[in-house]
């Protein structure tokens, strides 16, 4: 007995800290907005601990309703051109020296260590009425006056499509990498050419980077407020800044809680999917 | 002949085309980058307009007169210092460990670490937020801490297991067969041999954690800013060049590092290669 338990030590000391974080600080917490979000909630904020499915039916006024539909169409509309712009570039990057590659890879992160806002920040200078894109527009007679795209939609596209991309190649370009190219041969030698060849043999099985690409990001898309405050300067309205006012000025922590679990069942829907041809564990995240 | 010809016209067409579409999207990926650092020498009040070229806003910055700015920059470094060694030493343990023990709640907890990376941040940054206003605690540096370390540790575990092999066991064997304890292994043995790996998992914490937002917007309270809320909340009066500039000082330090780590370890290849060299040929 006191044997077992001494083998035991190093188990507890090695997964004992990250399980305990784990479940205190993800499973409670995740639990708990569940509970809430079948909550009432108060006259002045916060909760009252009582039934309700109140929050979901708000979910479903039209008013709400829109933003959800619109957060949605954004957030595919970013994922379909980071798939269409990131898979070439990952397919460009991986035909390349391993040396190169990462050289590559690494040019691709850099602009990542400059503060998230500021890059944020960056795209309005580059964008505002007197900024540089609305010059070079004016005086080359392309357009009369200034075109105003701060607080658009289609800002809120750009940024969130150059914030997403390199978490959208980077799965991708390791699953080309792994690529066997005995494969490619094979299809050579059987006759497939190029194009056949990609679409019958590269594009399937790189499939599960593209899912992976896929799920990092549709759902940080789908759950963004940082862009869409920034970008849309507030005046757009998404899922994430609609969370984020509950539990500001406006105070409805169960709206908030109900469209959390909205988020939560989508993810876990998509790794569902994930899961049926893959591994969690293949998701390739860092 | 002709066919094969005009086949590797085609083909050098192509890879062409290819190196443009690369340096299109590479030029996209650093137009915010340039922007930033250009309108650090921007002589306008608010960064509306271009006004021409000016130094001051580094002048600026380094008279310390802007004391709003440092306080959130040094609250943003000590509280990403705090995540990064937490995170590191946690993430590491579970890393190792979850990759060597089986245990009846491993394939949860193994799930529980795919939450943070993949759900919304917003999602878990209003979980504990309402968590920790129901039990009362006082929301603050420790809150965010709590709220950056949540999602650092996860990308650690991941970035540690994907660096344990076969091999880091066959090690361990051999040490404990040599005659070393448990401790002995795990740091003389394990540790220096993940280490690449513990580097770029305290990297990857520390970039995480100076970077983010939701966290620690959400978990601040009342209390001080981070760099990024504060910059998320200067936005909407229009930034001023001293901003710009604090990032672009720090952009500068953070390439010149990595520049300064590639130095250091080829110098270091080098002079193993010289070593191994001398004692071939003496030998």
């Amino acid at each position: 007995m006191k044997k077992k338990d001494r083998s035991r030590l190093p188990m507890l000391a090695q997964t004992g800290p990250v399980s305990v974080w784990m479940v205190l600080f993800v499973t409670l917490p995740l639990l708990f907005i569940i509970y809430i979000s079948f909550m009432s909630r108060g006259e002045f904020g916060g909760v009252v601990y009582e039934f309700s499915t109140e929050s979901y039916r708000t979910i479903l006024d039209p008013m709400y309703f829109t933003v959800v539909a619109k957060s949605f169409r954004v957030a595919l509309t970013t994922t379909l051109l980071c798939l269409l712009f990131g898979y070439p570039l990952a397919y460009y990057i991986a035909k390349k020296p391993p040396e190169k590659a990462s050289r590559l890879i690494m040019l691709l992160m850099i602009p990542f260590w400059t503060n998230g806002m500021m890059r944020l920040n960056a795209w309005m200078l580059f964008f505002q009425m007197n900024g540089p894109v609305n010059y070079v527009l004016t005086h080359l007679h392309i357009v009369e006056k200034p075109v105003m795209f701060l607080y658009t939609d289609w800002l809120v596209n750009i940024g969130l499509f150059t914030n997403m991309l390199p978490f959208a190649v980077l799965p991708m370009y390791s699953s080309i990498e792994k690529l066997q190219k005995s494969l490619l041969e094979a299809s050579y030698d059987l006759g497939a050419d190029r194009k056949k060849t990609f679409f019958r043999v590269t594009l399937p099985l790189t499939f599960p980077g593209i899912f992976s690409a896929i799920i990092l990001t549709f759902i940080p898309a789908l759950g963004t407020y940082t862009v869409t405050d920034m970008l849309g300067g507030g005046k757009v309205l998404y899922i994430g800044n609609i969370i984020k006012n509950q539990f500001g000025a406006i105070r409805n922590w169960p709206l908030g809680a109900a469209l959390s679990v909205l988020l939560l069942v989508i993810t876990a829907l998509l790794i569902f999917l994930y899961s049926r041809f893959a591994g969690i564990e293949d998701l390739e995240v860092v | 002949m002709e066919k094969t010809g005009r086949r590797k016209k085609k083909g050098r067409a192509l890879s062409v085309l290819a190196d443009l579409y690369a340096i299109a999207m590479y030029t996209l990926f650093y137009i915010p980058v340039a922007v930033m650092i250009a309108f650090s020498f921007n002589d306008a009040k608010r960064n509306f307009s271009w006004e021409g070229f000016t130094t001051r806003w580094y002048g600026k910055l380094f008279s310390f007169s802007n004391t709003t700015l440092w306080d959130a920059l040094v609250y943003s470094l000590v509280i990403a210092v705090l995540a990064t060694l937490i995170s590191t030493v946690v993430g590491v343990l579970g890393g190792i460990g979850l990759r060597k023990f089986e245990f009846r709640a491993k394939k949860f907890i193994n799930m529980m670490i795919y939450v943070p990376i993949i759900v919304p941040e917003i999602v878990l940054a209003v979980a504990m937020l309402i968590i920790f206003i129901t039990i009362g605690i006082r929301m603050g540096m420790g809150t965010i801490l709590i709220g950056h370390c949540t999602f650092c540790i996860p990308y650690a575990v991941v970035t540690i297991k994907g660096r344990i092999s076969g091999d880091n066991e066959t090690l361990e064997e051999a040490s404990m067969d040599l005659g070393a304890n448990r401790v002995q292994t795990f740091f003389r043995v394990t540790i220096p041999s993940i280490m690449p790996g513990i580097m770029s998992a305290a990297f990857l914490s520390f970039t995480l954690s100076i970077d983010d937002v939701v966290m620690s917007n959400m978990l601040a309270g009342a209390s001080q800013s981070t760099l990024p809320v504060l910059i998320l909340s200067l936005n909407r009066t229009g930034l001023s060049g001293d901003v710009n500039a604090l990032t672009t000082v720090m952009i500068a330090a953070m390439v010149a590092g990595l520049l300064l780590h590639r130095l250091i370890r080829r110098a270091a290849a080098a002079g193993r290669k010289r070593a191994e060299d001398g004692e071939s040929a003496k030998g």
